[in-house]
């Protein structure tokens, strides 16, 4: 800090008040060694590192709207006459749940405004969640020392999942609560428990008289609160770990290269969440989300068509809708294969998004730290996975909407829930394969560059007669970037009969591992990248170029 | 038996159990209408009549018969009445281009003098659900909410919260009703086209009609405040996840790239 | 332009490459890391003129945003809260949440767009490296910790001790389950209520439009009817979880139509009265098609076969609709012969 030369100048009584203030509480919490490690840290500049920040400036904008929410809301299922100035329900019977967001919506001034950032803010949250993740999964940003660091994001996006399904649920509407008879109905098919669960969490029968108050206190209290601590920790996480970076010329796996924490990351992230925060307060402005007084008070025999969750449980939505209705009915007891199935399949699906990184680490059997962004490119496997897991994630979402696209696209119901089912498996499948043979592309595509350079666009007429496009040579920089990521060799099992003729037991998870790695790795599923001397045999060669 | 189930699969089969539908509901009908009335203006009647059957031959014959009894492409007319008419030709669903999973509702050809000939020489052949007045539909004076609770109980399944339509199996769909008159809303309601239930007086009320009626002119129509703004077609959180993601995500990506990127360099001199 | 004319202050601070010389081909390695890319300056670097204009913006963008917090307030006083307008292309919406919006918008945006724009243009923009340092401890850390902790664990004697360690782990493991014996009384157990709804013999079948009990001849072929059971009111404390378990859908078949021996049994004339709740996941199931007599779930998707015994012809559902037994009353009106034979709505472990 600038200040400290002259500080000892100074005397102590002539110090700026700022400088005071900052003295007392350094002796008593001991700020200055805080800010030395942080106040100039420093961030690289990369527009996808900022997803996280939307992430966070939404969950923050999204707290301080509940907040505020939090005081006109009745998370009471009390039957009551609306008599408020929305003509089409006056009369009706709803409960205080319902009749007091209608009067957040039409009598509190700006309590419309407010609904509506904290609904806009929640699906921009959860999207912006998954966007991160796929950054994070496609770079390889969750390599050690960075795996505890995806949990934490994971069990956000899971938490964030269901603390949006139950504030969906708090207005009681129509719409909100057939999504919430549909999660009875989950339950009751769990083996077992599932009808005891049910009666606790409904206090009874549904609906009952229990759940908008129970919902209430895990919506805006029980998760929330687990995801401010857990985002607290993600970020102190992302500060111990210093931010990745990819490759580029003076950035290596020792460094990080970018700008200080302060001034320019405090303007530059302090101001983005303004911008979030802006963004998201015109979109409310301007477009309607979840009208409930145009959905209507729920009633367990009323319904909609077209009803659907918020996007985020669209895939559980898409399972549920593509599974075939299997039931099994044995010794007086009943398994709800058609409910079950999908229910069992969300949690497999989340619990492998969750092991990911521990999964790859083992088969790469890498202990190294990393710091350096994959393209994602290099790690062909790696993004086909991915691509396949979105496609797949893409294929349940039209399933989810299935009534939407049959009547918007005039197309069969029955033939798109036929074709999600198809989809299901095949298109995961197809998208893995041309994903990976597209990455394998670009990685020989990479490595033409490097050998021959790029191509100038110049042509070139030789003295007898043929026509050659000029390459230029990359300049050492581009050569550094596109040669800076390593590659690993497959793991071997090795020769399992040894020098004496005994057979060597392999077990089977090194058999897997190595089947894997070689998956990952083997000849086919990377291109070697160019070495020292093929550059150099080849530049030697095509000097007169 | 083995001959009808075999027809059972025409693309007009289903047109052909509906009208047999309308026929019993029209027999109902029937008990009430007021059959001396129909003398007081005979001659004016029966001229109506004879220019509704010369437009019959030229529009509807090739399909129904030449005496409204039905054929293989279209079924009978016989005690269908007159609001089926005037719902099917007054919002262009008949005359029918071609078969499909449903007959959409398009251009109307005809004008209302033609149509009520129309209706006039098949409520002729005989007695259905008579065309409503404007003081059954027309929806001054009734109970908007009350209307509510009824579209949410008898027409939200199909036709969605606000009348914005929904799909049904096989390619069939409920239509969007917003833009769709009164006058036809109510004769759906009482005749039932297509694959659409009928919810005859008998038990859904004339006034629970004109309840309906009116809910959806306060719902659904131009005048329509979306306090929130956009009402991105009233479909719900499906279309609300879209925005979300395009105009809210890519709003703020398309930020982040700004703040993230490179400020110029001066250029070199 | 030369260096020369801008003041030495306005220059970033020259910050030190953090590997070695900068831009120097390696002869060996022709891959080598070349360092850091010496840094280049910005127009408002060496031009005052464009730094000052970057001032301008930056100091426009707050102050825009001064005036819309105040459009903000004045927009919270003025307008009446149920004021209704039309703009373009959006529609009718309301004044007062599009004015609020759009001002606390452009207060919020201009705010950050002003802070990053000051960041982009007039802060230092030079690049620093930072080491990282290794998370793993060094050795001697490793060694000293574990050494601490052997220390610890061995003062506390709980290894010499195991009937402390053993008592205390019992201890521990038993207390949470206080905590789960309080969820307790969170519900009652599920007991036989899912098996029962309210419908009993001569129970009148009640039409949820009109509020009066249901003659078979109001019933016309191709019509839908919803009933709920006599003596049920909306304002019923219990109405909702009564009606979630009751609801029905009444149809009248040809009965020539009707394929499944029992529902010919059970129906009255060819009036049939079917549970509305889908046998998938409880969801009122009533989008009916009277030509094909197929009932389709908007939720899920499950289509039934009203005139076959309401068994599924597609989609998740598990299990055919409940049927209700009903006949008619010595007055004429349809009533129910008995409850449901099977319990309504969603299957369950114990329904067998």
């Amino acid at each position: 800090m600038s200040t400290t030369a002259s500080n000892e100048s100074r005397s102590r009584g002539k110090a700026p008040a700022g400088e005071k203030i900052a003295d007392w509480a350094d002796g008593r919490l001991g700020i200055y060694s805080l800010a030395k490690a942080n106040m100039r840290k420093i961030f690289p500049d990369h527009w996808s590192f900022m997803l996280g920040e939307v992430c966070l400036y939404s969950f923050l904008i999204i707290i301080l709207t509940g907040v505020y929410l939090t005081l006109f809301f009745h998370p009471s299922m009390n039957e009551v006459v609306y008599h408020g100035s929305y003509v089409p329900l006056q009369g009706q019977l709803m409960s205080e749940a319902f009749n007091s967001t209608l009067h957040i919506s039409f009598e509190v001034r700006g309590g419309l405004l407010i609904r509506q950032i904290h609904h806009w803010a929640a699906l921009i949250f959860l999207a912006g969640m998954f966007v991160h993740m796929m950054r994070v999964f496609f770079t390889g940003a969750f390599r050690k020392p960075r795996e505890v660091n995806w949990l934490f994001g994971f069990l956000l996006f899971v938490l964030g999942m269901f603390t949006g399904f139950t504030g969906y649920s708090l207005p009681d509407d129509l719409l909100s609560g057939t999504g919430v008879r549909f999660m009875e109905g989950a339950i009751l098919s769990v083996p077992i428990i599932g009808t005891y669960i049910s009666y606790f969490l409904f206090g009874g029968e549904f609906p009952g008289h229990d759940f908008v108050a129970r919902f209430y206190s895990i919506h805006i209290l029980l998760l929330p609160g687990i995801m401010l601590g857990l985002v607290v920790g993600h970020l102190i996480l992302v500060f111990y770990h210093k931010h990745t970076q990819f490759a580029g010329p003076g950035k290596t796996n020792n460094n990080v290269v970018g700008m200080p924490l302060l001034p320019v990351y405090m303007a530059k992230a302090g101001g983005f969440f303004f911008l979030v925060f802006g963004a998201i307060a015109v979109i409310a402005a301007i477009a309607q989300i979840n009208p409930i007084w145009a959905i209507g008070p729920y009633r367990p025999d009323q319904v909609s068509t077209g009803a659907q969750p918020d996007w985020y449980m669209g895939m559980a939505e898409g399972l549920i809708r593509a599974m075939p209705g299997w039931e099994i009915n044995f010794w007086g007891h009943t398994l709800v294969l058609g409910v079950f199935i999908p229910l069992v399949l969300f949690g497999v699906v989340l619990a492998a998004i969750a092991l990911y990184p521990f999964i790859e680490s083992w088969v790469t059997g890498d202990k190294r730290e990393h710091h350096i962004l994959d393209r994602p490119r290099n790690v062909p496997t790696r993004t086909a996975f991915g691509a396949a897991w979105i496609a797949w994630y893409f294929v349940l979402l039209i399933g989810g909407g299935n009534d939407l696209w049959a009547t918007h696209f005039h197309l069969s119901i029955n033939a798109i829930t036929w074709f999600v089912r198809v989809a299901f498996f095949v298109v995961p499948v197809i998208t893995f394969v041309v994903t990976k043979r597209i990455c394998l592309g670009l990685q020989r595509r990479d490595k033409e560059k490097v050998l021959h350079g790029r191509e100038s666009g110049i042509i070139k007429r030789l003295p007898h007669g043929e026509f050659i496009e000029v390459h230029e040579p990359l300049s050492q920089e581009q050569l550094y970037t596109l040669t800076a990521h390593q590659q690993y060799e497959p793991v071997e099992i090795g020769p399992t009969v040894d020098e004496n003729g005994v057979e060597r037991k392999v077990s089977g998870t090194a058999k897997l591992r190595a089947k894997l790695s070689k998956a990952y790795y083997g000849e086919d599923n990377q291109i070697p990248k160019p070495t020292v001397e093929e550059y150099k045999e080849i530049t030697s060669g095509h000097g007169h170029h | 038996m083995k001959k009808l189930s075999a027809r059972r699969r025409h693309p007009l089969a289903a047109v052909v159990v509906l009208l047999l539908a309308l026929a019993a509901t029209g027999g109902l009908y029937t008990a009430f209408a007021p059959a001396s009335k129909a003398k007081a203006d005979d001659s004016a009647q029966s001229l109506t009549i004879e220019e509704g059957k010369k437009l019959y031959a030229v529009g509807c014959a090739s399909c129904h018969g030449t005496g409204g009894q039905g054929t293989t492409d279209g079924p009978s007319l016989v005690g269908v009445g007159a609001a089926a008419v005037d719902f099917q030709v007054g919002t262009g669903r008949m005359p029918a281009q071609q078969p499909g999973a449903q007959i959409p509702r398009k251009k109307v050809i005809y004008s209302q003098a033609e149509i009520d000939q129309l209706a006039a020489y098949i409520a002729s052949l005989g007695a259905g659900p008579v065309v409503p007045t404007k003081n059954q539909y027309s929806p001054e004076g009734a109970d908007i909410a009350k209307g509510g609770e009824l579209f949410r109980t008898n027409c939200a399944q199909c036709h969605n919260f606000t009348g914005k339509g929904g799909a049904l199996t096989h390619g069939k769909f409920a239509p969007d009703l917003d833009g769709v008159q009164p006058k036809h809303i109510y004769e759906a309601m009482q005749t039932g086209p297509q694959n659409m239930p009928s919810f005859p007086d008998t038990t859904m009320s004339e006034k629970n009609k004109k309840d309906i009626i009116a809910y959806l002119n306060a719902v659904n129509s131009d005048k329509t405040d979306n306090p929130g703004g956009l009402e991105l077609g009233g479909l719900g959180p499906v279309s609300e996840g879209l925005f979300a993601w395009i105009f809210g995500l890519g709003a703020l990506i398309a930020v982040a790239v700004w703040v993230a990127a490179r400020t110029a360099k001066a250029k070199k001199s | 332009m030369s260096s020369q004319d801008i003041p030495e202050e306005n220059l970033p601070a020259e910050q030190g490459t953090a590997h070695g010389a900068v831009g120097v081909a390696d002869e060996k390695n022709p891959f080598a890391d070349p360092g850091l890319p010496p840094h280049e300056h910005r127009i408002q670097d060496i031009d005052e003129r464009a730094a000052k204009r970057s001032e301008r913006v930056v100091a426009l963008l707050f102050t825009v945003s001064m005036l819309a917090t105040i459009g903000f307030i004045v927009s919270y006083v003025t307008i009446p809260n149920d004021k209704s307008v039309y703009v373009f292309p959006i529609g009718h919406l309301s004044a007062m949440n599009f004015a609020l919006g759009l001002t606390l918008g452009v207060a919020l945006f201009c705010i950050g767009a002003g802070a990053v724009h000051w960041a982009r243009t007039l802060m230092s923009d030079a690049e620093v490296a930072d080491e990282r340092h290794p998370i793993e401890a060094s050795p001697e850390v490793r060694a000293k910790v574990h050494a601490d902790f052997k220390q610890g664990a061995k003062e506390s004697v709980i290894g010499r001790r195991p009937l402390i360690r053993n008592t205390m782990l019992g201890a521990l493991a038993l207390v949470p389950l206080s905590g789960l014996f309080l969820l307790r009384d969170l519900g009652p157990l599920p007991k036989e209520t899912l098996r029962h709804t309210l419908w009993a013999k001569g129970k009148r079948l009640v039409n949820m439009n009109t509020n009066q009990p249901l003659r078979p001849e109001d019933v016309a072929v191709g019509s839908l009817t919803f009933a709920m059971p006599d003596g049920l009111k909306e304002t019923d404390e219990e109405f909702q979880t009564e009606i979630a378990k009751a609801a029905l859908m009444i149809v009248r078949l040809q009965p020539d139509n009707i394929k499944d021996k029992r529902e010919l049994e059970w129906s009255h004339e060819g009036v049939v009265a079917y549970s509305k709740i889908c046998t998938h996941v409880g969801c009122p199931i009533s989008l009916y098609e009277q030509q094909t007599h197929h009932v389709l779930c908007p939720c899920h998707q499950s289509t039934f076969d009203l005139s076959d015994g309401a068994r599924v012809i597609f989609g998740p559902a598990g299990h055919a609709l409940p049927q209700l037994r009903i006949g008619v009353d010595s007055e004429g009106y349809l009533q129910a012969l008995g409850d449901f034979e099977e319990p309504v709505g969603p299957a369950f472990w114990e329904r067998g």
